[in-house]
């Protein structure tokens, strides 16, 4: 492992802001680290970077314990939530500063400020005032400025946070394609779960300064370990349940669990595409309460009488009105027993 | 239909605008043509001109006089050494303010604050009680430093240690400590980090607040004045002593115009460095910057500011209080009350009530004249010049308080205007030093209106009057409140101009202490110790309920 941390723990007054979290980091590998605002994401970027001590624990990069090593030695990059661009320098002097810091020759810093800018798309642009810049622009900025030293390993607090969603969706493609291309090892923080899963090569869920699941997008995406990864990933249809045999006890009746399904109590997830519609006089009758359109499908919201709402997915064509009276089925390949 | 109306009305109200700024502007331009620029203009003449010819060979014939160019010499080295030693015991002081957060902040920097608007010569009173003859220094260990210019560079770094924790520091707190984070994580280490990126986002500011230093100890009047004795005497004093002890009025009014071109090319670098101190930083809140000192050096640099504060500023003050109480029953106190020092054709107290009645009457003044200025100055479509307009306010301040008293002196006793006899002219005068401040409280505070708050009330239905009422009133009610305060503390506690203008039986507290000062005697010295401290408790009281009223956008000082 390049970067491992070891019951790191970090108290702010009596909160745990990270409360014993163990985690590894391979060389070459993109981490995401995904949570709610408030989780301890960004303390742990801060503790890794050297600029919050920890009171418990410790992080290890490259097998050497980082206790005492201040931030300037550690030799990890972070590209700051909100960039923190000098304002007083130009594009190739922000890009510049931390080859400065290093000792590299002049000749050497403006050969690699160019070619970093045309490796981030800005060729050309080392004389523009960082003032001047677009939100992405200053985001390719920050990552050129990031990179230019050479750091074992990137850190990313919040990459895409503040731009808007269609750039957004397409410098997400480019980071994941720069880090490839690059073998940059890579920890990021979001909490935006459409930017974890594009970008990472694993998924780590946080919640109140503790690790709640680990894994790669699509085991998290299938499997969410517990209600709160469930919800956090945005699914709705989650409900207390009794587990016996292959069939769960909800207040929507009777569901089918997969063969494996843990026994007893527990929390049924069932995903959207597995609420199947069917005429009003089959299954869970239900009443169509609002209808959103999602671009490839419509999100259907049914109320069934005296139990939870849920939420199905439905094709642009077959989608019923508000008001309609509906059945519903549901597919077991869509259901997930969280414990 | 309605929208199509709102805009015609929005279209008219534009082009109206022009006229309502003419309006606002009128009086405070009015205001400073009779009281500043007519003044200057009757010391120009009386400097540069003789028998209905201008003789401009008349400043060269004063430069050449060897006495003058000593005190030239004197005000720009004393000046310097001033600043450098201010910068040199506040910059720590506003790093600590800025970035530290220990018990009794709060308290603290309301309490450097004080000396900056005590009266000049409660400060040189402050001094000679420490460092004076039969001072504290003198009982302790025979030290007297009067005769010496150390006790009136200390005295100037007393009186503009405020100035440097109040623009550097407040300008510190608010920048990102993630700046220089970011610098870390590429490879600088601390003290690269602070070089690299906070001194270079700093120094606009510090120096803004060197020259705004400079400008206070070039013009230094009451300090030097008590405190320099004989030997020391910076252009002002020189001024002063011209006009009233040897009534060389010419020469007074050549030496005003050299202070004049030399506060006027100040105060344009001035004006170049702010403009500079605006250029893009990131900045933040400042309350989420501060934290707790960690570790030994931080500690040891907390202590040693705070040690600082307490040698340097509030030992003197205390000093004073204690020689004001250095006599049984509070003689010197009791004293004030009787005629029979034979200082005044008053007793000294009735300068208690005189000072307030001119302080709350020049407060009036300035905070009409300063608000009008500021809202005129406000308005987006503010043309070049309404801008000048902004330049010329902030003239008052730095061409000294002298050169506003003498300039009263000579030309307001005769027709056409001849206030010669008319208490207002003090309250004038006052006023006329008290408007910069007014304007530098309001501008920021103006300016940080939202204007599409005003829009959005124009929208609804509000006139631009209403809207002014409704939506800027509320938000600036404090600052306006907090350069009233200001404007009487400075009223309150002027001197220079006041000096030249106040008559015998009318003396104003900081009038009265000068002059007892100026006479022999144990009771005449306790009396002037007595009367400071009266004035210092009123000043520092008006600066600590303003304290409570200030927000962290509310201006400069």
């Amino acid at each position: 492992m390049l970067l491992s941390l070891e019951g790191a723990t970090v108290r702010f007054g009596g909160r745990a802001a990270l409360d014993r979290v163990d985690l590894g980091v391979a060389e070459h590998e993109v981490v995401c680290v995904l949570g709610p605002s408030g989780s301890g994401k960004s303390t742990l970027l801060r503790a890794v970077a050297g600029l919050q001590p920890l009171h418990a624990g410790r992080v290890v990069l490259d097998g050497r314990n980082q206790a005492g090593v201040p931030a300037h030695k550690r030799g990890v990059g972070l590209m700051f939530q909100d960039h923190q661009l000098f304002p007083q320098r130009d594009v190739g002097g922000n890009v510049a500063f931390g080859l400065r810091m290093h000792g590299a020759s002049k000749r050497q810093q403006d050969e690699h400020v160019r070619e970093l800018l045309e490796l981030v798309g800005l060729p050309g642009a080392a004389r523009r005032a960082v003032a001047a810049l677009s939100g992405g622009e200053q985001q390719r900025v920050a990552l050129a400025r990031a990179l230019a030293p050479r750091p074992r390993l990137l850190m990313l607090d919040e990459p895409l946070g503040q731009l808007d969603r269609s750039l957004r969706e397409r410098l997400v493609v480019e980071l994941r394609e720069l880090f490839g291309r690059l073998g940059t090892t890579v920890l990021a923080v979001t909490h935006d779960q459409g930017e974890a899963f594009a970008l990472a090569d694993r998924v780590v869920v946080m919640r109140e300064g503790r690790i709640a699941q680990s894994g790669t997008p699509l085991e998290v995406w299938q499997r969410p370990a517990d209600e709160f990864v469930a919800r956090f990933l945005g699914f709705d249809n989650v409900v207390a349940a009794t587990v016996s045999g292959q069939a769960a006890d909800t207040p929507w009746g009777k569901l089918p669990v997969p063969e494996e399904a843990a026994q007893g109590a527990g929390t049924v997830l069932v995903r959207p595409a597995g609420v199947r519609l069917v005429p009003a006089d089959a299954g869970l009758r239900c009443t169509v309460a609002a209808r959103t359109f999602k671009g490839t499908h419509v999100a259907v919201h049914l109320q069934p009488e005296g139990a939870p709402r849920l939420e199905a997915a439905c094709a642009l064509r077959e989608a019923p009105e508000v008001g309609d009276a509906v059945g519903v089925e549901f597919d077991v390949a869509e259901i997930v027993v969280l414990p | 239909m309605d929208l199509a109306r709102t805009e015609v009305a929005l279209r008219k109200r534009v082009t109206k605008g022009g006229a309502a700024r003419l309006g606002l502007i009128a009086l405070p331009v009015a205001f400073f043509a009779a009281f500043f620029a007519y003044p200057v203009a009757a010391i120009v003449a009386r400097g540069l001109k003789t028998d209905g010819g201008w003789q401009l060979g008349r400043i060269a014939d004063v430069l050449t006089q060897s006495d003058i160019r000593h005190v030239l010499w004197f005000t720009t080295w004393q000046a310097l050494a001033s600043t450098a030693l201010t910068l040199l015991v506040a910059l720590p002081g506003a790093y600590v303010f800025a970035r530290f957060d220990f018990p009794g902040k709060h308290l603290l920097r309301a309490v450097v604050t004080v000396p900056f608007v005590l009266p000049t010569v409660v400060v040189g009173s402050a001094f000679l009680a420490l460092v004076g003859r039969g001072g504290l220094l003198d009982e302790l260990w025979g030290v007297r430093l009067d005769t010496t210019v150390w006790a009136i560079l200390l005295a100037h770094v007393f009186f503009n240690y405020a100035v440097v924790v109040r623009t550097v520091g407040g300008l510190w707190a608010q920048l990102d400590p993630r700046q220089e984070e970011a610098a870390r994580m590429l490879g600088a280490s601390r003290l690269s980090a602070w070089r690299t990126v906070t001194l270079p986002a700093l120094a606009p500011a510090v120096a803004a607040a060197a020259l705004m230093v400079f400008l206070f100890t070039f013009t230094s009047f009451g300090v030097v004045q008590i405190l320099g004795g004989p030997t020391f005497s910076t252009l002002e004093v020189e001024i002063y002593r011209q006009t009233s002890e040897i009534f060389d009025l010419s020469t007074a009014a050549v030496l005003t115009i050299i202070q004049f071109l030399a506060v006027g090319a100040i105060l344009a670098v001035h004006a170049w460095t702010v403009r500079r101190r605006e250029t893009a930083l990131r900045l933040v809140d400042a309350s989420v910057t501060a934290r707790r000192p960690q570790g030994v050096g931080q500690w040891a640099l907390l202590a040693g500011v705070l040690a600082c504060v307490a040698g340097l500023l509030l030992l003197p003050l205390a000093v004073l209080v204690q020689r004001s109480l250095d006599a049984p029953d509070f003689a010197y106190y009791r004293a004030l009350t009787s005629e029979d020092g034979g200082t005044f054709l008053v007793p000294p107290i009735d300068a208690i009530g005189n000072s307030l009645t001119y302080a709350v009457v020049a407060t009036a003044i300035a905070v009409l004249i300063g608000g009008l200025a500021a809202v005129a100055l406000t308005r987006r479509d503010a043309g070049r010049f309404v801008r000048g307009f902004d330049a010329l306010l902030m003239l008052p301040l730095g061409v000294s308080a002298v050169t506003v008293g003498f300039g009263f002196l000579i030309a307001l006793d005769e027709p056409p205007l001849d206030l010669r006899s008319s208490w207002i002219l003090v309250p004038l005068a006052q006023a006329l030093v008290g408007v910069p401040f007014v304007v530098r409280t309001m501008l920021p505070v103006l300016r940080a209106v939202d204007a599409r708050l005003r829009e959005a009330a124009a929208v609804l239905g509000a006139s631009p009057w209403r809207a002014w009422r409704e939506v800027d009133l509320p938000m600036v009610r404090r600052a306006l409140l907090v350069a009233a305060g200001f404007a009487f503390a400075v009223s309150l506690g002027e001197f220079g101009a006041t000096v030249f203008i106040a008559r015998p039986d009318n003396p104003t507290l900081p009038v009265a202490v000068a002059r007892l000062l100026g006479r022999p005697g144990e009771l005449n010295y306790g009396q002037a110790m007595a009367l400071s401290t009266i004035l210092m408790v009123v000043c520092a009281v008006a600066l600590l309920v303003l304290e409570r009223l200030r927000t962290d956008r509310t201006g400069e000082f």
